[in-house]
């Protein structure tokens, strides 16, 4: 987006209003024309995907709001009333309830990406903190949203996790009790969850604007993390990756239908299907499997404030990884030595997740201290000093190099490409 | 070297999670065996005379004392279900006295049901179902078989996703039904209470519930029972109604996701192929990773 686009719309119509309002032009340059590396492998595809569930959730969720009923005494029966007797809201519900995760298990993913290809590094750091803040926002929406249908695990959820801020010294107590709207969760928390489980989708939606225009600014990372030099470098997103992102997103969509329709209470709690009771604890209180690694840190530190500091802090480091990492090398295609501290970060990452999921006893408590402790140290020990000690493999001079191998055919594929050509046949 | 470092790193994580698993097996409840439901698998649908004959187990056992809040009489006649003529739901809901007004006098009056009316809790309100159980209150019946389950070991809760396994709650409240032991294996069981070797805890306030020829099931033609009329086969159909009052288009909703998945899989072969034909204007060695 830096600079303006050259699109003339064909018909006068189309240059009347484009003239006033140029949004043709905008939708032309940022998804026809512009160019994204030509080595990009399918890990790139997931940021379509997650604009893809982002809509998804809001069209299930606003359909659903028209007959959920945001009260204590309520609330649990209308979610059942969705369920029984609206036209298909079974569906409607189990898109949205699955969709969650499924918007969970694609941001890891998006995340993973660019831990492994440098994506966070200059001069993409602000595009990198952008999604961190759309993280944020997505955990405060999927954990409002799963209070909502108020059953067991929805109440006790709440009111563990509202509880954590009272750990903050001096004012924690009394931030609680306006979080709650009351002495414990109860009606004003659930009324005012649901307000904010409605406002936040549209301000992740904001900040993926400013995510996306970030990302235009310097164009799109790629798997050999050097950037474009030459128009053989790149292809059209239209239509190259238009059609490869449809092809993603349609393969996603398979796995989403196999746990919506099939297994679709496989992800969730049966104890949600309890209505919440302020007198009866669960045996076990434990959130959505996506915060199951954050909630293995929290209570991997025996201390209440500190627990709550670390798990804050686990989210938080994200934002400073740019400046934690000294490597000059942008892509861990090319880092050996990081490959193997980068993959045992996933392992430790979803093995915090089984234990997040376990009670906190015994071998489970030593071993979230081990994988917490490999957690941080991953950001503040590994990367800073790998940068600097381990032997990198060569790069190759260009993208296309990358691609092509160092053949002549380089230069034969500028013609080629320039002139959007018909194929071989 | 790319693919080792994964299948490294996914044995030590299989290593380390199989290993702690056990570790933890000190005195974990036993696992309901499981049982094959008809309702089970990507096209499960339900038996309807099972059905029936669990809804006449709820009717004749269950209903003194758990409430059943949604299910409405009109569902009895839903399509997928135990299938209920209209005559009959509107027979069946007749026979009940539903409290409803008040009426223009201000009165509060009492007058047959409807089929839109819900299935009559037996207690006014919790507290007096609690107070009629000795303190413990019946749970509601409208979603128990997706509110219980049971905890499945690495690596079977992975196996689960493939094998679409989603029967936890009813394998348990068909194990819990005939788990009543008097063997109560050395521990003490308080008065009014009573050993069940599934329930959590083990002691259940609720005395066994089902015993062999206590439900008269609709014989055959030839004039004998279709089915054994056992505590077994009671709680396999007690759970599988129980099973279809919680998840009442179940069939509908396994018959939308074939067609959906079998769709979207068309769909990403005509993707597929089309995104080959458009990259292989280019020429490349290998275009995408």
């Amino acid at each position: 987006m830096s600079g303006h686009s050259t699109y003339v719309p064909k018909s006068a119509i189309g240059r009347w209003f484009e003239s006033r309002l140029p949004i043709m032009g905008l939708i032309h340059s940022s998804f026809v024309v512009f160019p994204n590396p030509r080595n990009l492998n399918y890990y790139w595809t997931f940021g379509g995907i997650l604009a893809f569930m982002l809509v998804s959730q809001i069209l299930t969720g606003v359909v659903l709001a028209m007959h959920y009923v945001a009260n204590v005494d309520l609330a649990f029966n209308s979610v059942e009333h969705i369920m029984r007797d609206v036209n298909y809201g079974w569906m409607l519900r189990y898109l949205h309830a699955n969709g969650a995760s499924m918007f969970f298990v694609a941001v890891y993913v998006h995340i993973a990406r660019g831990l492994y290809y440098g994506s966070y590094k200059e001069p993409r750091e602000v595009l990198w903190i952008l999604g961190v803040i759309i993280f944020l926002l997505m955990m405060a929406t999927a954990f409002m949203g799963y209070v909502l249908p108020w059953g067991q695990m929805s109440f006790w959820g709440a009111t563990v996790i509202t509880n954590l801020f009272s750990a903050l010294p001096v004012v924690g107590e009394t931030i609680v009790t306006y979080l709650w709207g009351g002495f414990s969760v109860g009606n004003p928390t659930l009324n005012r969850f649901f307000s904010l489980h409605f406002l936040l989708p549209f301000m992740i939606a904001g900040v993926v604007v400013l995510h996306v225009w970030a990302l235009h600014v310097p164009g799109s990372n790629n798997p050999a993390g050097i950037e474009k030099k030459t128009d053989k470098d790149t292809l059209p997103f239209h239509p190259y990756f238009t059609i490869k992102d449809a092809f993603a997103v349609v393969c996603f969509l398979i796995f989403f239908s196999w746990f919506a329709f099939y297994i679709p209470n496989y992800l969730g709690h049966a104890d949600n299907y309890i209505e919440a009771n302020a007198a009866v604890t669960p045996a076990h209180i434990v959130p959505e499997w996506y915060f199951l690694p954050f909630y293995a840190i929290l209570r991997a530190v025996p201390d209440k404030l500190l627990g709550v500091l670390a798990m804050f802090g686990s989210i938080a480091i994200l934002v400073f990884l740019p400046w934690l990492d000294s490597s000059k090398v942008r892509s861990g295609s090319y880092r050996p030595a990081f490959q193997v501290f980068f993959w045992v970060f996933i392992a430790n990452a979803i093995v915090l997740g089984w234990l997040g999921g376990k009670p906190p006893e015994g071998l489970y408590v030593h071993a979230s201290r081990l994988c917490t402790l490999y957690y941080f140290a991953y950001f503040i020990v590994v990367l800073p000093l790998l940068g600097k000690f381990e032997r990198t493999r060569p790069l190759p001079a260009s993208i296309a190099e990358a691609v092509l191998g160092t053949s002549g055919s380089a230069s034969a594929m500028a013609g080629s490409v320039a002139a959007s050509p018909n194929t071989k046949g | 070297m790319k693919t080792f470092k994964l299948i490294a790193a996914a044995a030590l994580v299989s290593g380390f999670l199989g290993g702690v698993a056990h570790a933890q097996h000190s005195h974990a409840l036993p696992t309901p065996p499981r049982i094959e439901w008809s309702f089970a698998g990507p096209f499960g649908t339900f038996d309807k005379t099972q059905l029936q004959r669990g809804f006449k187990v709820y009717q004749e056992v269950c209903a003194s004392c758990h409430s059943i809040n949604l299910l409405a009489f009109r569902n009895l006649g839903q399509a997928a279900g135990p299938g209920f003529s209209q005559g009959q739901v509107k027979a069946l809901a007749a026979t009940f006295k539903i409290k409803d007004g008040p009426n223009d006098a201000g009165d509060m009056f009492e007058r047959e049901g409807r089929p839109a009316d819900r299935w009559p809790s037996p207690f006014p309100n919790k507290q007096a179902a609690a107070a009629a159980n000795g303190g413990a209150l019946p749970p509601d019946f409208s979603v128990i078989a997706k509110a219980r389950s049971y905890a499945r070991d690495f690596p079977w809760f992975l196996v689960d996703i493939f094998t679409q396994y989603q029967e936890h709650g009813v394998d348990y409240l068909s194990a819990l039904l005939n788990g009543y032991s008097d063997d109560t294996h050395g521990v003490e069981v308080p008065a009014g209470k009573y050993y069940n070797i599934y329930f959590p805890g083990n002691i259940i306030a609720m005395p066994k519930p089902l015993n062999d020829g206590q439900v008269e099931y609709v014989k055959g033609s030839d004039g004998r029972p279709q089915v054994p009329e056992t505590v077994e086969q009671y709680s396999k159909d007690v759970s599988a109604f129980l099973m279809w009052v919680a998840e009442p288009h179940l069939e509908k909703r396994k018959e939308i996701g074939f067609k959906a998945i079998a769709f979207l899989i068309v769909l990403a072969g005509l993707l597929y192929f089309t995104k080959k034909k458009i990259w292989a204007r280019i020429e490349d060695h290998h275009s995408h990773a």
